[in-house]
């Protein structure tokens, strides 16, 4: 089953290869559109944004045949390496960088910039994909686990450090990558309820969410245990305490509010809860105790941490997304405006070069971040989920590929593409819809910039390389 | 390689297409359910400009220019665009002072940042050209081209009327009309408005974020140009006018004058009267409030809406009914012994021979003739009731245009008020009044109202010997349109035509009928005028001097109304004044020897003198 080197290009997967240059033809023509102004009607002018664009496509064609000549298991024995010489690098633009829109995240040589942040990302997979596959590594061990996160959290300290919040949230993508390494499931299903939990702990006041919080552990522990009479006592005893403590502070004149007496209530309330379960030996009861406990304080460290850490403009931010402070020409104003661009594109568009809301610069970032306007604005509905529909086909089709893989190194690292890519699209579309708060990270292959193109383009074709050995053990 | 995982695969690709389908109906809904954010997009990216026309121009019957359209500058600001300024050289170069530009400016952002907010209207073109120089150093601000109406002669206010800008209430009412559009407020201005207004236009501008033009919404497809208004022409004769005016200054009252042959106005005074240049741009508001509280009442349009009493005037009219009712001929010879007495009842009369048959009546004006003519009017056999009878006289009355609305194209004429029989059966009970209680109308007194306006036709009736066309002001409109064809109707009167020429006689005795004439003052050498002079009593003091006339006698030209309010007897003004007029027009002059008239008469002030 050997095959000669000659035979590369029929063991390339050209399904992914076509998704991706429709995609960065897709986004060359839109920012053409999004900036087109009639006195540099070229499309090859190379003194405007998309004449730029097609140099660092044409460039990223290098940058993919020199992908391609390079043996693979390079990437597996030089992951540690580039690794480090990417976190030297992120230490590096925090010294010498030039600061950009008040993030400290490129080098400047000459005219030509770079962003070293969005290579740890293909550095990040490697040695993340290197560690998780190696042979020893076991998911369960807590040291193993510990060690991958110290991979994931060093690129992710740099990039905050260097106040580039929306590429550094990119790197929590990588527990899905984990979760199909075999990490609890358990840990995704406590993300998703930490996220609703957030959401509900800043739309809501704060007391109903705790009580909220109760009534669904007592209903959920009831649906397990079906004995009405325990449920009874569990929740009267709570409601006693709550009473006693209450009335004790309306008259003791204790300055406390009463979300903390409900906390305090159920703490003491717990110290039976566990007596109970210790005496008839009900090992349930003690996780529900804990889940519970812990939500109830995961509700206050959220709302603390939204007013005491969080800076106003990210505060304003959420709020905004969460639709709790409404200010279409404050903070909400970019995506208003962006919502307005996509919406008015309507089914099928106005035509090539015929959009007003970003021509006309009322969306910020048309050309990057929020390129996809451009696309809704002139090529409408039809535009707008063909993109989303060749982004999913894409991804599905690496997590495909990346099953298919006999190394445990390929599979992970193409996951962690997969997810990456997954990541930025659906955070990038949403926010330009609405669904997700703005934070500045591309749209991948399509916005505008050498950095970003570039660096998508080495993160997938390292795995279209390392999947024409896929037969290969290496 | 076995992987216990594996399945896993399907719960992240889940996840990922979850997402994706939460998106897709997102999309959906924000580009083809939701409107909304299409009616935003326009509203961000297009800005319609609205395009004035101008308002067509106003000529006299001899191609005179009255009204032309001046251009002027409204400053406009839009805020966002403000960068620092010197305020000092601002406030110089528009002459305002710094709180104004402070004032404004805080207006203008309250209302908008981004669109743009008047600043200052109304800049004069020499003002304008000063600031244009300058405007560089002014970022944020622009001109906007608008026009103001301006009127080279100076006449003919009234007449003429004002435009304003629409106000909120018409802008509610009428949906053609924009913010900021003129309309035409009274006068010609107001009655011909459709025709001067022209037509708005608009253009779409694609702006962006900054409010910058960048182009042509859809290369201009939607734009309208503007289509200015049609021109009028007058039939007033502008000298004939402002020679009126002249010889109306320091007196109270009106002059009306009419082609007989067509109805055309030539001439419509109400004095006092104020130049149409008042009522123009910024000083507008200003000059209305000090006109407005005048106590002369310059505002006033006395030509067609003061009711006067037409006084002896109005014999003419109750010599035509006696003779159409057969109770009066040529020949009827009435005695009068200083004054009609009967019953207990007295109508003064001044010394003259006596008895008079019908011409000499109209010569001299005796006031006794009438109240016998009056009285077998009413008392006249072949009505069974006075009221019958009554009713008889009014509607001979109303068919001369009194009492009525005579529908010119002047906008707001009063309709005067002769009295209905049921107003006397208020005033005095059914059937408690009779010729003797109401003998006052025998010569033009009592309850009668006429304007002079409808004086003016009446002269008009008489030199066309028993019809009228109906008055109006408009000749010629541009643009093919052609006037009302109701003007081109003859009306005629109830009166047989017959009866006039006696009545005519009548008159031209009344300025060359030699001794005991009223109004030889009126006579002009080369021109037999016709007239008949009023002198109405007053409540409020000197008598009002009236005259009415037409000349020449055959195939008349002009027929002429004139009323001076406290005037005295209607040959000390009315008539010289209605004299010098006719001459005027008819000869373009004034001749020498009638100089010391038109000197007396610009020389009385009958204002300064009460």
């Amino acid at each position: 089953m050997r095959q000669t080197k000659n035979n590369i290009l029929q063991k390339i997967d050209w399904i992914t290869v076509l998704l991706y240059l429709t995609l960065v033809i897709i986004g060359w023509i839109n920012i053409y559109a999004a900036v087109y102004n009639t006195s540099h009607k070229s499309i090859l002018d190379f003194s405007q944004k998309y004449g730029k664009q097609l140099i660092w496509i044409f460039a990223g064609i290098i940058l993919i045949i020199i992908i391609f000549t390079i043996k693979s298991r390079f990437y597996k024995f030089f992951a540690y390496p580039i690794y480090i010489v990417t976190i030297l690098l992120l230490f590096f633009v925090l010294l010498f960088g030039r600061e950009v829109n008040g993030a400290r995240s490129w080098f400047e040589i000459g005219n030509f910039r770079l962003q070293p942040a969005e290579f740890a990302k293909f550095a990040t997979s490697l040695a993340v994909a290197k560690y998780v596959g190696s042979f020893n590594f076991n998911i369960k061990k807590i040291k193993n686990l510990l060690a991958t996160l110290m991979l994931i959290f060093i690129p992710v300290i740099f990039i905050l450090l260097q106040n580039d919040t929306g590429s550094a949230l990119v790197y929590f993508i990588f527990i899905l990558v984990l979760f199909r390494e075999g990490l609890s499931a358990n840990i995704l299903i406590f993300g998703f309820i930490a996220v609703i939990l957030f959401i509900l702990a800043l739309i809501l006041k704060i007391i109903t969410v705790l009580i909220l919080i109760l009534a669904i552990a007592f209903i959920i522990y009831w649906l397990s245990q079906r004995k009405l009479k325990n449920i009874i006592i569990a929740s009267s005893i709570f409601t006693a305490i709550s009473l006693i403590l209450w009335i004790i502070k309306h008259y003791g004149n204790i300055n406390l509010s009463d979300s903390y007496v409900i906390l305090i209530s159920f703490i003491i309330s717990s110290v039976y809860y566990i007596f109970y379960a210790f005496k008839n030996n009900i090992s349930k009861i003690y996780s529900f105790v804990l889940i519970t406990l812990a939500s109830l304080i995961f509700v206050f460290s959220v709302n603390y941490a939204f007013n005491n850490i969080l800076e106003q403009h990210q505060r304003d931010r959420i709020n905004n997304l969460l639709g709790i402070k409404y200010d279409p020409l404050g903070t909400g104003y970019n995506v208003n405006q962006s919502k307005i661009a996509i919406g008015s594109g309507g089914f099928s568009g106005k035509g090539f070069l015929q959009g007003t809301q970003t021509k006309f610069n009322f969306v910020p970032e048309q050309s990057t971040d929020f390129i996809f306007c451009t696309i809704g604005e002139e090529w409408g509905f039809i535009g707008t989920s063909v993109v989303l529909i060749l982004f999913v086909l894409l991804v599905i089709r690496l997590i495909f590929l990346a099953e298919k893989q006999r190394t445990h190194f390929a599979r992970i690292y193409g996951y962690s593409v997969a997810a990456i890519l997954f990541f930025h699209f659906a955070i990038n579309i949403g926010m330009t819809i609405g669904l997700a708060p703005v934070i500045g990270i591309p749209l991948p292959f399509i916005s505008y910039g050498g950095s970003s193109l570039w660096s998508f383009t080495i993160l997938l074709f390292i795995f279209i390389k390392l999947d024409t050995n896929r037969s290969d053990l290496i | 390689m076995t992987n216990q995982y594996s399945d896993r695969k399907y719960i992240i690709s889940g996840i990922i297409i979850l997402i994706s389908i939460i998106f897709i109906i997102r999309l959906l809904y924000l580009q083809v359910f939701d409107n909304k954010y299409k009616l935003s997009a326009n509203n961000n990216s297009q800005r319609k400009v609205i395009i004035h026309p101008p308002r067509g121009l106003i000529y006299d019957r001899n191609n005179t220019l009255l009204v032309y359209n001046e251009a002027t500058y409204d400053i406009m600001v839009i805020p966002n665009q403000l960068q620092k300024f010197d305020t000092t050289l601002l406030a110089d170069l528009l002459n305002i002072d710094k709180d104004y530009i402070k004032f404004n400016i805080k207006k203008a952002k309250n209302f908008s940042y981004y669109k743009p907010s008047l600043f200052l209207k109304q800049l004069s073109i020499k003002s304008y050209a000063r600031f244009q120089e300058n405007l560089y150093k002014f970022l944020g601000f622009f001109a906007q081209a608008r026009t103001l109406r301006k009127y080279p002669q100076k006449i003919a206010a009234h007449i003429l009327g004002y435009v304003g800008e629409v106000d909120k209430k018409i802008l509610e009412k009428n949906k053609s009309y924009k913010q900021g559009d003129y309309i035409g407020l009274s006068g010609v201005e107001k009655y011909y408005e459709n025709i001067l207004r022209g037509k708005t236009g608009s253009k779409i501008f694609l702006v962006d974020v900054h409010n910058r033009i960048r182009g042509n919404y859809k290369n201009g497809k939607y734009d309208t140009i503007a289509i200015a208004g049609n021109n009028l022409t007058l039939t007033l004769d502008a000298k004939l006018q402002a020679f009126g005016e002249k010889l109306m200054q320091n007196k109270i009252g009106s002059i009306v004058a009419i082609e007989p042959s067509s109805g055309e106005i030539l001439t419509l005074i109400s004095s006092p009267n104020y130049d149409p240049n008042l009522l123009v741009g910024r000083i507008r508001s200003k000059n209305y409030r000090k006109l407005l509280l005048d106590s002369l009442k310059p505002l006033f349009n006395r030509a067609i809406n003061a009711k006067y009493p037409p006084g002896s005037t109005f014999k003419l009219i109750n010599a035509l009914i006696g003779m159409q009712e057969n109770v009066l001929t040529e020949n009827t010879y009435y005695t009068c012994n200083h004054g009609y007495h009967f019953g207990g009842i007295t109508v003064g009369c001044h010394g003259h021979k006596s008895p008079l048959n019908l011409k000499e009546s109209i010569q001299i004006s005796c006031n006794s003739y009438y109240c016998n003519v009056f009285k077998s009017i009413i008392d006249n056999k072949n009505y069974p009731t006075t009221t019958q009878s009554y009713n008889a006289w009014r509607n001979y009355v109303t068919s001369f245009g009194f009492g009525r609305y005579l529908e010119s194209d002047i906008y707001d004429e009063s309709k005067g008020f002769v009295p209905k029989s049921t107003y006397y059966d208020k005033y005095y009970k059914k059937n408690h009044w009779s010729a003797l209680t109401i003998i006052s109308l025998a010569i033009g007194q009592g309850e009668l109202g006429i304007t002079p306006l409808q004086m003016a036709n009446m002269a008009s009736i008489m030199a066309n010997r028993g019809f009228y066309y109906i008055p109006h002001i408009v000749k010629k409109i541009s643009g093919g349109i052609s006037i009302s064809p109701k003007f081109e109707v003859k009306h005629f009167t109830k009166i047989n035509e017959k009866y006039f020429s006696t009545v005519v006689d009548g008159m031209e005795l009344v300025i060359n009928g030699g001794p005991g004439s009223t109004a030889r003052i009126a006579k002009i050498d080369s021109i037999i005028v016709c007239g008949k002079t009023g002198t109405a009593q007053n409540p409020h003091g000197k008598d009002h001097s009236i005259f009415i006339a037409f000349a020449p006698k055959d195939n008349p030209k002009i027929a002429i109304a004139v009323y001076i309010e406290n005037g005295g007897f209607g040959a000390t003004w009315a008539a010289p004044i209605a004299s010098l007029m006719i001459e005027k027009y008819l000869t373009k002059k004034i001749s020498k020897k009638r100089k010391y008239l038109e000197n007396y008469i610009l020389n009385g002030n009958l204002i300064n003198k009460k």
